[in-house]
């Protein structure tokens, strides 16, 4: 897409932002952010050299070999900020290298979709180069001799800024042959895309990668195995990979601890806070503070309102309830009460939003995002949008809710190729579970059989049947 | 007895579609960031579509040609991807973000809004040529929800009051 002017200087023009000023953000308890400049311009080159920037590369291509920045950033325990929350150094551990295995890829993911996601457009629009450090660690660790920052098609801004950042690193001598003297060589290419949520799959993603539909691939072999073109990939977050510079330079306890007590995840997270609330937004606080620390950051719901439910991290997660805002937003946590931690960025729903008009936009979002690839994705969603639209219009029928029970377990892990389709599931089945009278209220206003369905008492139509 | 020509080849116009030299030698550019030419080809779909606001028949033929791709690979993926058109559009497009941010925020109502301003509705041009109009996933801006983007800029929070003052930027 091309950039135009005519909305430049025009007050309505998005721009990232995060909350909390330059004086809370410091080096020792924010490493995301604490470069970031209150007046929102990018942090370049120089600047970002004159706040310690690139010395974690320094230090580990003179002192580190690969094994070394993977045992680093596997004893920090780095989980993956995408969504997923899988270790960094565990995925970094099964990637293929040495003997006569051919270098690889290290691939930034950065197609940020996930609804109610905001996190990652700030961490390239204003601070690009901590991301490319993280990825000359990444690269380090992986052998890989390429980087790709896939960058969703719509992020123009951060194409922008990564490029000519890119730029600055290589005529610096952060990116290509011999960096820094060590002998080591590594460059980054930006691969901006052309739409479609599907991509953040990350086997996916290297397809769309290599040119081609993004429909997910089987699993095994692991993209660590066998990924673009065939060579070892590993495929990581970017608020994963701009994790890592501060882990290297400060250590794996220094980044335990920044979580404090609070939980056995490590390091900071861009949290982040959506929907009708007083001032939605962005901040890096402790791994595992509250839901209710979080949205007192965002000063509560819109005035009149009352909190109903929330995602804790984006629309393929499941919705919590009021008691749970006193539960730390790490990820075991979240996914012990049935929900996922995803991306961490909540979002708020108020009392008066009904649920069914909710999940039937939520789902209308994921059965528009299906690839096609697998059945119960491509087949089962639209028929979940077509139940929601009707329980919507009170022109459900019995047995429909037991039917969307049934689509939401088709959905669920381990009957798809990839996670877009349990992600669809989720919220559904958590909002059936907290909401069911809601569901129920939209049986039956309107007489008869508004399907058309000739001759069928709908009370006796066994859910599984239709 | 048949035309040995497939027909398709008449139908579509290659003939007729030439890349323009500049896009060519982006495309070329392009392409050897990658390990294999096909890598090149969403970017290269993205290059047409910049100059010609759309990619028609043709320029799916030129670019196959160009990446040594057939027809069907480069289509497969140019209707794939909700971003390039293989339409005509208007001079300007619109994109309204209809993810759950935008939708808690209030989106459906700025969408009436500019469906009865514009007097198209999703997947449609404006008369005069001037607007098409489109859903998107969740912009990324939902700090800033309702959020909509005209021609690769982001703007939010949007109200249905804002609306005309935000469109007369765009002739």
């Amino acid at each position: 897409m091309s950039g135009s002017t005519s909305g430049q200087g025009n007050p309505l023009r998005y721009h990232s932002r995060i909350r909390q000023s330059g004086t809370e953000r410091q080096p020792e308890t924010h490493p995301l952010t604490w470069r970031l400049r209150d007046d929102g311009e990018v942090v370049w080159l120089g600047e970002y050299l004159d706040k310690d920037g690139y010395q974690s590369v320094r230090r580990a291509l003179a002192e580190s070999d690969p094994q070394g920045i993977i045992t680093v950033v596997k004893d920090a325990n780095v989980r993956g900020r995408g969504g997923a929350g899988f270790s960094a150094g565990v995925k970094w551990s099964l990637t293929l290298q040495g003997g006569d295995m051919p270098r690889g890829y290290l691939i930034c993911n950065a197609d940020e979709m996930e609804p109610g996601t905001f996190k990652d457009r700030l961490l390239m629009e204003q601070q690009p180069h901590l991301l490319i450090e993280g990825m000359i660690l990444g690269a380090r660790a992986n052998n890989a001799r390429q980087g790709y920052i896939f960058l969703r098609g719509e992020y123009v801004e951060a194409a922008r800024v990564l490029n000519r950042a890119i730029d600055e690193a290589r005529e610096a001598g952060w990116l290509g042959p011999d960096i820094d003297g060590s002998g080591f060589d590594f460059d980054i290419a930006v691969h901006t895309g052309a739409g479609r949520y599907i991509c953040g799959e990350e086997t996916a993603l290297i397809n769309a990668l290599e040119g081609k539909r993004a429909n997910p691939r089987a699993k095994p072999p692991f993209p660590g195995q066998s990924g673009a073109w065939g060579r070892p990939t590993v495929v990581n977050n970017v608020e994963t990979l701009c994790n890592i510079p501060a882990v290297i330079l400060h250590g794996a306890d220094w980044y335990q601890n920044l979580s404090g007590n609070r939980t056995g995840d490590g390091g900071t997270k861009l949290y982040g806070v959506s929907g009708p609330v007083a001032e939605p937004g962005l901040w890096e606080l402790p791994m595992g503070v509250t839901g209710a620390e979080l949205l007192d950051r965002a000063g509560g719901l819109r005035q009149g309102l009352r909190l109903k439910t929330w995602l804790p991290g984006g629309t393929s997660t499941g919705f919590l309830l009021p008691e749970h805002l006193e539960l730390p937003l790490d990820f075991d946590s979240i996914a012990n009460v049935g929900s996922r931690l995803g991306t961490g960025l909540m979002m708020a729903v108020p009392e008066d939003r009904g649920m069914v008009s909710l999940m039937r936009n939520l789902e209308e979002f994921f059965a528009r995002e299906s690839c096609g690839w697998c059945t119960p994705c491509r087949d089962g969603l639209p028929w979940v949008v077509k139940l929601l639209r009707d329980l919507e219009k009170g022109q459900g029928q019995a047995g429909d809710i037991e039917l969307l029970d049934k689509l939401a377990a088709d959905c669920g892990p381990g009957l798809t190729f990839c996670a877009l389709a349990p992600g669809a599931a989720m919220p559904l089945e958590t909002a059936l579970r907290h909401f069911r009278q809601e569901f129920e209220q939209g049986i039956g206003k309107v007489s008869g059989d508004t399907r058309g369905v000739p001759d069928r008492v709908a009370a006796d139509a066994p859910a599984n049947n239709r | 007895m048949m035309a040995t020509t497939p027909h398709t080849t008449e139908l579509i116009g290659s003939d007729r579609f030439e890349l323009h030299p500049d896009d060519e030698a982006a495309i070329l550019r392009e392409k050897e960031h990658y390990e294999q030419p096909q890598a090149a080809c969403i970017e290269a779909l993205k290059i047409v579509q910049r100059r010609h606001g759309w990619v028609p028949d043709g320029a799916i033929m030129a670019i196959g040609r160009l990446l040594g791709l057939g027809f069907a690979a480069v289509d497969g993926v140019a209707t794939f991807y909700s971003l390039i058109f293989r339409q005509p559009v208007g001079r300007h497009v619109i994109l309204v973000c209809d993810s759950s941010s935008c939708f808690l925020t209030g989106y459906e109502t700025l969408k009436q809004a500019l469906v009865e301003k514009l007097g198209v509705d999703y997947g449609a041009t404006t008369a005069d040529g001037r607007f098409t109009l489109l859903p998107v996933c969740c912009l990324g801006a939902c700090d800033g929800a309702p959020a909509l983007m005209i021609d690769g800029e982001t703007f939010g929070p949007v109200t249905p009051e804002d609306l005309s003052d935000l469109l007369e930027g765009y002739e």
